[in-house]
């Protein structure tokens, strides 16, 4: 990993553990080779890291979904060969075990080198989100100029291995998620990447370590200047937050592979471990997205106040990540999955234009930047009006004459 | 220049290809393998900004329209055959005319002679210039852009109107 221009030696010995440890394993090499090591180092740690966590969210989720449900959740597997169960930790690795050892089937019918390529081409550009996403003070794979950019490129691409999968198992209900999945894309991309322009914005930066760099300081001496703090970062947030869940297929918005009504739609004719990396992709989407939101919302690696600052700062990002993780699925227990037509119109009708209106409300707050104190509180109340306004009226509109639905049985 | 040489070839031969296959959707995504390629090319040549973004709206976006179309205006019974068609001199003519309208704007052009140090040239120094001395393109395309999405509503529009009746 490249350490950002920050002097290295200003901060703690912990905050520079990883690169110390980095450094005692590639120091001795000479210089091309050494930046080899090190780029290598850093994606072989990448891979680790959120493979492991991915693994553990698995078992997270199905615990917290169970806990939500009133049940206990997968308990049996524990530590393998012993007889401690630790509350179904082993339950990834037994996962893992049977999913390696299933048969891989290809249907007859099928085109076996799309219906190969797709979940490989999934889970490498999910990989790729990875490579800007700041972790720590001193941790950041790649610095890049348009490192936004980057993240929605590399992301961008994930809906059309999906398509690949559902069109080449040449199966009726994968094609429909195929069909399902390039609708929600073209639906969801743009209220995404609507919230993430008036972050640009503000901060000045298309770059990771420059947005994370523009939430610095405190305001009071003790709030810290994170953008969800503000009345066009809280709303650009909740718009970030609705578009990732559908970018990354999570409920309520899994419709592409909604199992009570495609049988798991695009995943319907994958077995082994080809649906094992369809899963991981599915898991390292959504941690890419809330490590980004974490990044452009959240503060990213920043401690919540000023006198935390010691612990190290990738402790700080880890943190919120898992909060936001925990969020992610709280929300997946909690809501029931939309119909495709209420998923494009809640996209068309209500966040791009909320989002368009909120962009309009981060120019006036970089424009009004410069007022005296003593019109800030106007400044304030005058950019919460604009946020909650157009959100009430427009909420109100389109739910005008919806009531809750009756049923009548014949 | 090798790099250069390879990331021409995988392009023009994934263009070809795609072009020459009868099945649709494969053609469609071997064209996107060639929007990858020229992403690549922009990469080569230092042109980050200008790779993601064609990575952004070609691979991301404009392919999920074309397979959008392919899927929507064909009976979706998998894989699919194509008819051979008797526009292909049309079509060549076409092509050609657009070939032969870029080649002339590109030889037109003036290019600095020089092939000093490339100007380092940031995202800001970029949108600078395109809302600056640029605005004017800028403005037309997008009006383009819009009138095409307009037209795209009223051919929708009419189209559900003869559903309905």
């Amino acid at each position: 990993m490249n350490p950002p221009a920050a002097d290295p030696l200003a901060a703690g010995l912990l905050e520079r553990l990883p690169l110390l440890a980095r450094d005692a394993l590639t120091g001795a090499l000479p210089e091309p080779w050494r930046w080899w090591a090190n780029s290598l180092l850093a994606i072989l740690a990448i891979i680790f890291v959120f493979s492991s966590l991915f693994a553990l969210l698995t078992l997270t989720e199905r615990k917290v979904l169970a806990r939500v449900q009133n049940r206990p959740g997968p308990n049996r597997a524990g530590l393998p060969l012993t007889r401690f169960r630790l509350g179904g930790l082993g339950q990834p690795l037994a996962d893992g075990i049977k999913m390696l050892t299933k048969e891989d089937i290809v249907p007859r019918g099928a085109d076996p080198v799309l219906h190969f390529l797709a979940p490989v081409v999934l889970l490498a550009l999910s990989l790729l989100t990875f490579a800007v996403i700041p972790y720590g003070r001193l941790l950041v794979p790649v610095e890049l100029e348009a490192g936004v950019l980057y993240f929605f490129a590399a992301g961008a691409a994930t809906e059309l291995a999906l398509f690949m999968a559902g069109w080449a198992s040449r199966n009726k209900y994968s094609l429909l998620a195929a069909m399902r999945a390039l609708a929600q894309l073209i639906s969801y991309e743009l209220p995404l990447l609507l919230a993430v322009v008036p972050v640009v914005l503000l901060a000045g930066s298309l770059s990771t370590t420059g947005i994370v760099a523009a939430q610095a300081g405190w305001d009071l001496g003790f709030v810290p200047r994170w953008f969800i703090l503000t009345p066009w970062g809280l709303a650009s947030f909740l718009i970030f937050l609705t578009a990732a869940l559908a970018e990354s297929n999570r409920s309520p918005f899994d419709l592409p592979e909604a199992e009570s009504e495609l049988i798991a739609g695009h995943l319907t004719e994958y077995s082994g471990f080809k649906y094992a990396l369809f899963f991981m992709a599915e898991y390292l989407g959504m941690t890419a997205l809330a490590g980004l939101g974490v990044t452009l919302f959240l503060g990213g690696w920043r401690a919540p106040l000023p006198f935390l600052d010691f612990v190290p700062s990738y402790a700080w990002f880890g943190l919120k990540l898992l909060a936001l993780l925990f969020v992610f699925i709280w929300i997946r227990a909690t809501f029931p999955r939309l119909r495709i037509d209420q998923l494009t119109r809640l996209a068309w009708k209500f966040l791009v234009p909320l989002a368009l209106l909120n962009l309009g409300t981060a120019a006036l707050w970089a424009l009004t930047a410069g007022w005296s104190p003593a019109l800030q509180p106007l400044r304030w109340l005058g950019a919460a009006a604009l946020v909650a306004g157009p959100f009430v009226l427009l909420g109100r509109g389109l739910t005008a004459g919806l009531r809750p639905r009756t049923y009548r049985f014949a | 220049m090798t790099a250069l040489a390879a990331i021409a070839l995988l392009t023009l031969a994934a263009a070809a290809i795609a072009l020459a296959l009868r099945d649709l959707i494969h053609s469609a995504l071997l064209l996107i393998a060639s929007w990858v390629g020229i992403a690549a090319f922009y990469l080569w040549a230092g042109a980050e900004f200008v790779a993601f973004a064609q990575v952004l709206i070609y691979v991301g976006a404009i392919s999920m329209v074309v397979l959008f179309a392919v899927l929507l205006t064909r009976p979706p019974t998998g894989p699919a055959t194509r008819e051979p068609s008797g526009r292909a001199v049309p079509g060549f003519l076409a092509g050609g005319a657009v070939l032969g309208l870029l080649a002339g704007a590109v030889l037109s052009s003036p290019l600095p002679a020089g092939t000093g140090a490339a100007p380092a040239f940031g995202v800001r120094e970029l949108g600078l210039k395109l809302l600056g001395p640029h605005a004017g393109a800028l403005l037309a395309t997008a009006a383009l852009l819009t009138v095409a999405l307009l037209g795209a509503v009223v051919l929708a529009a009419a189209r559900g109107k003869e559903d309905a009746s």
